[in-house]
């Protein structure tokens, strides 16, 4: 089952502090990201699966609701993109 | 100097680009060097830098290029990349292939290299060496695309495209899907330097660049289809635009280039224009990239005559390119004659036009090479 993401061979996710904010490098390119993408991203590791990723932004943000539709409506986009890869 | 900025308004320098060098074992008659690089032979020395580098790390800068000339002549190109890595750059090298060995390819590795760009003058071995000046170019290419692969970086191919080699976008894109490219970069000559001195003999026509990007687009298409990662970006070129692109997205804007003695420029074409810019040997970045003449000279859009300044669209394309403006016009301040509302635009029609009835052979252009450019030197 394709459910644990990991970032594309390539790409680095840091935070930057001239921005303010979290940063996904890759070759000439860089994408700046919202808060919500940057810790989403935050918990990509190549580890976690999806919905380890959703329980551990859940208990992160528990005023935030019920997350699961937004989480993998980001990383649907984030396949889209080509900046993740599924194990 | 007009401005209306101050410090606090102009964003951090977010690209960086190191050219260590203008030494290359190429030729190719579009090279992006001034004209009368061989009367520029001071290199920075390692320790500086690192230390430009460091400064503008500590700036802001987030992606970092190491271009040239080509960058490997530099021996000291893994210290480079070590240093880059360890303040947290992504690091870019932009080379032509030439000199490049897999030992090479996997020490770079090892010092913390994220990214190799090879480029391309052709999809066929005849067409690209022709363009280098180089025999042994296309097999070298080859096998240090394959050697990128294999060492697990991502790997961007690049094209500069003209009207010589524009006919075979379906096999370039053919041979770097073959090589196993995460992007293709297809980039029409930019007319400065090299290519601005053999714009007739590289201009392609509209006829070809629509058959170009027809070709492209099927491409696209394709791999999409088959849910390929491979990215195509095909730059057109602006000579065929009514609006002028916005030239590196604002003058001084997101963008610093450092050339082989040290000068800052806030793009790599930039030193041909009549202006003083800063060196690092003499001043800090930051001093150059807030406060200095050089840097502040087009931010803003204090200094833009008509019909900039009326326009409704200069904060879209901050009225183009300055070395455009420059080559085309003989005045900088003017609007990039790209712009059908410039009063020069006839310019860029008779380029055109010149595209259309063009005959020149490659054998006809002027190539770069430390003999050529003594010529302009001298010029």
């Amino acid at each position: 089952m394709e459910t644990i993401p990991r970032l594309r061979r390539g790409f680095r996710f840091q935070w930057e502090p001239a921005q303010q904010s979290h940063v996904l490098l890759y070759p000439e390119g860089m994408v700046k990201l919202n808060d919500s993408a940057g810790a989403i991203l935050a918990e990509v590791d190549g580890v976690k699966s999806r919905a380890d990723i959703v329980a551990a932004l859940e208990a992160r943000f528990p005023d935030a609701g019920a997350l699961s539709d937004d989480v993998f409506a980001f990383l649907d986009e984030a396949s889209r993109q080509h900046w993740i890869e599924w194990l | 100097m007009t401005t209306s900025h101050t410090d606090h308004k102009i964003g951090p320098p977010l690209w960086l680009l190191a050219e260590l060098t203008y030494r290359c074992p190429l030729q190719c008659p579009y090279c992006s060097n001034p004209l009368d690089y061989a009367s520029q032979e001071q290199e920075l020395s390692t320790q500086q830098w690192l230390d430009v580098l460091q400064q503008g790390r500590a700036l802001g800068a987030a992606q970092l290029g190491f271009s040239g000339g080509e960058p490997l002549v530099r021996q000291d190109l893994p210290e480079l990349i070590g240093g880059a890595r360890e303040l947290g750059y992504y690091t870019n090298l932009i080379t032509s292939g030439l000199g490049l060995t897999e030992t090479k390819v996997k020490a770079f590795a090892d010092a913390g290299l994220d990214h190799i760009q090879v480029s391309f003058q052709a999809s066929d071995p005849e067409l690209n060496n022709a363009v280098a000046g180089s025999r042994k170019a296309f097999q070298q290419k080859l096998a240090m695309a394959r050697a990128v692969k294999e060492a697990g970086y991502p790997m961007v191919l690049n094209f500069v495209i003209h009207r010589h080699n524009i006919h075979q976008m379906t096999d370039i894109l053919a041979l770097c899907e073959n090589l196993g490219a995460d992007y293709v970069e297809l980039a029409t000559c930019q007319y400065y330097g090299w290519a601005f001195a053999n714009r007739e003999g590289l201009m392609p026509s509209r006829a070809q660049l629509a058959e170009a990007e027809t070709r492209v687009n099927r491409y696209r298409a394709e791999l999409v289809e088959r849910d390929h990662p491979m990215k195509v970006i095909f730059v057109t070129p602006d000579y065929y635009e009514e609006r002028p692109k916005a030239c590196m997205n604002g003058w001084g804007s997101l963008f610093l280039t450092v050339a082989p003695d040290g000068t800052a420029l806030p793009c790599h074409s930039a030193r041909l224009l009549p202006i003083e810019f800063p060196n690092v040997t003499q001043a800090s970045l930051e001093d150059i990239w807030y406060r200095s003449p050089g840097f502040n000279h087009y931010r803003g859009d204090g200094w833009m005559p008509e019909p900039c300044r009326s326009c409704d669209e200069k904060d879209k394309d901050f009225g183009g390119c300055r070395c455009q403006a420059y080559l085309l016009t003989g005045n900088a301040d003017n609007a990039d004659p790209v712009c059908a509302k410039s009063p020069q635009h006839d310019r860029i029609l008779a380029a055109r036009t010149a595209a259309d009835h063009a005959t020149a052979g490659l054998e006809d252009l002027t190539y770069r090479n430390a003999r050529n450019s003594r010529v302009f030197c001298r010029s």
